[in-house]
């Protein structure tokens, strides 16, 4: 019997963004396999989105933020130990001793410890209400603190203070800020830019003082946080102090250790990411690179990632340093800076547009040769995608037509085209332009190169960069498929049709109204991302109700005379003799033309626009929901009697039906939906015509999807057999979501089955077998849909603003529509189309 | 700030500039009993042309999406889709096809 050589022991130390980042780059070199990996993990959960932390508030849930793919450290045989911090290293016996008592040995070790928020030393930092802004626990205090106190302070007004600045005040705090440099985001802005930004951040309501530093945090009686006493010999009153002065290397671990750190802390690696101790490595924040910097930002620590990932594998690449650039959404101000922002290099010079009534400061850097060196851009940051890949050419045309804004007499003629092959367009993935150009699709730069993945930033310069193949976009104003436009909305979080158009349109729609095709897809998008985004689901606040068809804007279907019918929700099919009663009143009060539809609902045809409100309040009274028969949305979810009554049935039908009309009820997809479940393999509730059908057997479900009615009918395909109640509700959600992750714009479920390539095997692996590993995510949007849905009829019901919109006239707000008129046809009613013949129009 | 829309007798007060959403129409009953349609585009310019679809005949059009093709504002149908130009009344989608328009304009609340 031969022993096995034990696979060498790599641990980690530090599960942040960028130790999640060194686990992938192992993953993809295949070295997971041929390694054992422990990774010790100081917080309770595994690696999270920190860039984006701040948009917890902003509604995304601490799993929206995860960044470790669900099933990961399992596929890969990593074992992660959350909770249980490393304590002590020892560098000779190849050890780690964890806080929990265990003693790891390794064969490399790799420390991603990050950095600790720096918190001056000033009395009082200690007392309750003092905060720093790092972790998710971090966040979940200061809200949960923020709801006893009315106003907050933050120490510090840099990039990170601002944006805890921002969420003090969507908290419902008056925030003030407190930084001792002469200006804001002194590491970034120079003074025009920080002048720039301060108006327009006191514009906001925010208080600022700057060139004053904190002396003391004040104490009121029961020793928590009341106040603060300034350098400048004020007092100002807070109850609440977040501290956000800057970070600091974690390099304890391998300071106790004996390893080599810099003068200013961070611990000394060489340009492969190597310490002192060439079995150990040091990536992230707590590195201090070959150059001599300690970089805070997630890019050059992705970098050094992949670097290090290499190195073990014995290959070359090297990290000698990055640039700083950072692009940056404060408070609903665009900031961003790149190369030397500064202009430190020698005989450099500045051209600068400054407009502070607009809050717009550009400045670039630019050296004698008219090389471009870099740049800062606060209050329109538009071009910064353009401008970071042309650091270090001379740009196509001079510098002043950069800066200069649109319409001041010199447009700026510089396309994405104009930028070398070279050019590095995503700075996350260090992807060049030549690259990005090689691909044909949005979807195939982010599957062959990575860019657009990380933080965003560079996805409008690659939709511009592809070809805008005509037919291949959504219609004129967008070059890219819904699909495309969905993950462009979900990974920016893009909740605003202007910013989507603005943004990613093509040229000539931006800044303009869109149209009839886009305005409705994308108003889908937002619907079926509403939760996720942060935004209202209520399709019809603020901006969203200019994007939706008619019939969304009046929650009902609009007919051929301008009349409008009303569909109840009937879930299952399923209605008591009261119901119905009630129904049949409202139908008769209001004069309505009933009929039975195929989809087992009462369709009640004939409403004016001013009537809604009315017969809505009625049936809402009643019990009755919405049943979307206006949307693209889930229609009905049809059943047979099943078990209870009918003698073959082998499962609750109805039952069934009913669960999965209520989950699903109000989401929004590319086409409508419809369903059904059978009780037996009869198939009265003709399941296997539908986009998901169920039929029951004698140990389950059989769940087929694909199917479809209409005009090219289709039978469902079979996706998975026997089926408990739980197995079915999951791959529904998992169906339902990738569908309306993938398809087009009006494209039935069966049309995108056969299009998806690698057809229902595919599909299969995906939402079975979960081979994209994107299950637990399109879960999780389904979760977030059932969590927040709402009646869309009761809540505009509750609210007279909405409401006011349904009149007939703008201008005649009592007065009916004349020209909506009934005959009498069957002992019910019909338009009077006589009175719609054509009369002034030039036809 | 409200909208006025010129008909038979001179300029006529429909609605507050408020009652309009961008992207969206309202309809007005004239004194004459016939219907306008009136849009807001994005930039806040107001638009006027008659209601009736000339395709079904029924008063819809302030029930359709405004958008631009070309840089010219138009709406379209709410029922079977056609594009009017919202300058001109044309259709877009056939030659032939035109609806009135009406002249808008915003003035100060009186
Ligand atoms: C609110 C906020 C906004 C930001 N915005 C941006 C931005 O816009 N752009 C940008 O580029 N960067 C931004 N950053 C910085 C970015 O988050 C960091 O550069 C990045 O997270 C660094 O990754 P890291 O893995 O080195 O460190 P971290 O992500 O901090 O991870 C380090 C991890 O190590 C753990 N750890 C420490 N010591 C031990 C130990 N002894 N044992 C076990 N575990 C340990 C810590 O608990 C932590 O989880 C932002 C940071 C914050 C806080
Ligand atoms: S499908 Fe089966 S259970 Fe349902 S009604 Fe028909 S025969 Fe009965
Ligand atoms: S620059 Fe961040 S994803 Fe491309």
């Amino acid at each position: 019997m031969t022993v096995p050589e034990p696979l060498p022991a790599i641990v980690l130390i530090g599960h942040g963004m960028v130790g999640q980042r060194y686990l992938e780059a192992l993953a993809e070199r295949g070295a997971t396999a041929t390694h054992r990996i422990t990774v010790l993990c100081e917080e309770p959960r595994p690696a999270y989105d920190r860039v984006h932390l701040t948009s917890y508030f902003s509604g995304r849930t601490p799993e929206d933020l995860s960044l470790t793919p669900a099933g990961f450290m399992e596929r890969h045989g990593i074992e992660l130990r959350l909770d249980d911090p490393a304590e002590h290293v020892d560098t000779a016996a190849r050890t780690v001793t964890a806080r929990s008592g265990r003693v790891v040995p390794y064969d490399v070790l790799v420390l991603a410890t990050g950095s600790h928020p720096f918190v001056p030393p000033v009395p009082g930092r200690d007392a309750p209400g003092c905060f720093v802004y790092r972790t998710i626990e971090d966040l979940l205090a200061i809200e949960e603190y923020a709801k006893t106190r009315s106003s907050g302070a933050v120490v510090g007004g840099g990039l990170l203070g601002l944006e805890a600045a921002g969420a003090l005040q969507g908290l419902g705090l008056a925030t003030r800020v407190v930084e001792f440099a002469p200006r804001l985001m002194p590491a970034q802005v120079d003074e025009g830019g920080g002048a720039a930004l301060l108006r327009t951040i006191e514009s906001m309501g925010l208080t600022v003082h700057t060139g004053v530093g904190t002396q003391e945090v004040l104490t009121g009686q029961d020793g928590s946080v009341c106040g603060m006493s300034l350098s400048d010999g004020s007092t100002v009153e807070t109850g609440l102090v977040v501290f956000s002065a800057g970070v600091r290397p974690r390099d304890q671990l391998a300071r106790a250790a004996g390893l080599a750190v810099g003068e200013r802390g961070g611990i000394t690696v060489d340009a492969r990411c190597r310490t002192s101790d060439p079995r150990v490595y040091a990536i992230g924040e707590c590195a201090q690179a070959v150059d001599g910097r300690v970089y805070g930002l997630v890019a050059p620590g992705y970098e050094m990632a992949e670097t290090a990932a290499e190195d073990l594998l014995g290959r070359e690449k090297e990290f000698t340093g990055a640039d700083l650039s950072t692009k940056l959404k404060l408070l609903g101000v665009d900031v961003a800076s790149f190369g030397d922002a500064h202009g430190t290099a020698e005989g450099s010079l500045d051209v600068v547009w400054s407009d502070s009534r607009s809050g717009v400061y550009k400045k670039l850097v630019v050296s004698p040769e008219g090389v471009l060196l870099g740049g800062v851009l606060v209050g329109d940051a538009d071009a910064y995608g353009l401008l970071r890949p042309l650091t270090g050419s001379v740009p196509p045309v001079a510098p002043e037509r950069l800066v200069l804004p649109a319409g001041a007499g010199a447009p700026v003629a510089l396309g994405p085209s104009s930028l070398p092959d070279t050019a590095v367009i995503c700075s996350c993935h260090n992807v060049t332009k030549k690259a990005v150009t090689a691909c044909a699709t949005l979807a195939e730069v982010k599957k062959c190169t990575k860019a657009g993945t990380g933080c965003g930033s560079c996805l409008k310069v690659i939709g511009q960069l592809l070809p805008a193949a005509a037919g291949q976009g959504l219609c004129g104003c967008f070059p890219y498929t819904r699909a495309e436009l969905y993950e462009i909305v979900r990974t920016r979080r893009l909740a605003s049709y202007r910013d989507i158009l603005d943004g990613h349109g093509s040229e000539e729609a931006r800044g303009g109204d869109g149209c009839e095709v886009c305005k409705p897809a994308v108003g889908s998008i937002i619907a079926s991302l509403a939760p996720a985004l942060g935004a209202s689901g209520y399709v019809l606040d603020g901006e969203q109700a200019a994007l939706q068809d008619t019939n969304d804007h009046f929650l009902a279907n609009l007919q051929r005379n301008g009349s409008y019918s009303v569909v109840p929700r009937v879930p299952g099919g399923e209605i008591t003799p009261d119901k119905l009663i009630v129904i049949g009143e409202v139908a008769r009060d209001f004069g309505l033309y009933t009929k039975i539809t195929g989809g087992q609902r009462i369709d009640l045809f004939g409403a004016r626009v001013d009537q809604l409100p009315r017969i809505w309040a009625r049936l809402v009274d009643a019990g009755f929901e919405s049943g979307h028969a206006y949307g693209k949305a889930l229609r009905t979810v049809k059943s047979c009697v099943g078990q209870t009554w009918c003698r073959y049935g082998v499962q609750d039908s109805v039952r069934m039906a009913i669960d999965l009309e209520l989950r699903y009820r109000g989401l929004r997809a590319p086409h409508k939906l419809k369903s059904a479940v059978s009780g037996c393999a009869r198939e009265c509730a003709e399941a296997q015509s539908k986009d998901f059908g169920v039929i029951a057997t004698a140990s389950g479900w059989n769940l087929y999807v694909g199917g479809n009615g209409g005009a090219v009918p289709r039978h469902a395909d079979l996706l998975a057999q026997d089926l408990s109640d739980a197995e079915l509700v999951r791959l529904v959600d998992r169906f339902l979501m990738f569908y309306i992750r993938t398809a087009d714009r009006l494209e039935r479920t069966s049309t995108w089955l056969e299009r998806l390539e690698g057809g229902l095997d595919h599909l299969r692996d995906v939402v079975v077998h979960d081979s994209l590993g994107l299950c637990d995510e399109l879960e999780a949007l389904m979760a977030d849909h059932v969590a927040h849905y709402r009646d869309e009829w009761a809540e505009t019901l509750s609210d007279p603003e909405r409401l006011r919109r349904f009149v007939s006239f703008v201008n005649a707000p009592g007065a009916p529509d004349p020209t909506v008129r009934f005959v009498p046809e069957r002992d019910q009613v019909k338009p009077d189309l006589a009175v719609l013949t054509v009369g002034g129009a030039a036809r | 700030m409200t909208v006025e829309l010129e008909v038979a007798g001179g300029w006529l007060t429909v609605c507050p500039l408020s009652a309009l959403v961008p992207g969206r129409g309202v309809a007005v009953l004239l004194p004459d009993g016939s219907q306008a349609a009136v849009f807001l585009d994005r930039a806040g310019r107001p638009y006027a042309i008659g209601n009736q679809d000339p395709f079904t005949g029924a008063h819809v059009l302030s029930r359709g999406l405004v958008g631009r093709a070309q840089g010219r504002p138009f709406v379209a149908s709410p029922l079977l889709k056609q594009r009017f130009d919202l300058e001109s009344g044309r259709c877009l989608d056939d030659e032939e096809v035109a609806v009135r328009t009406y002249r808008v304009r915003t003035a100060p609340a009186p």
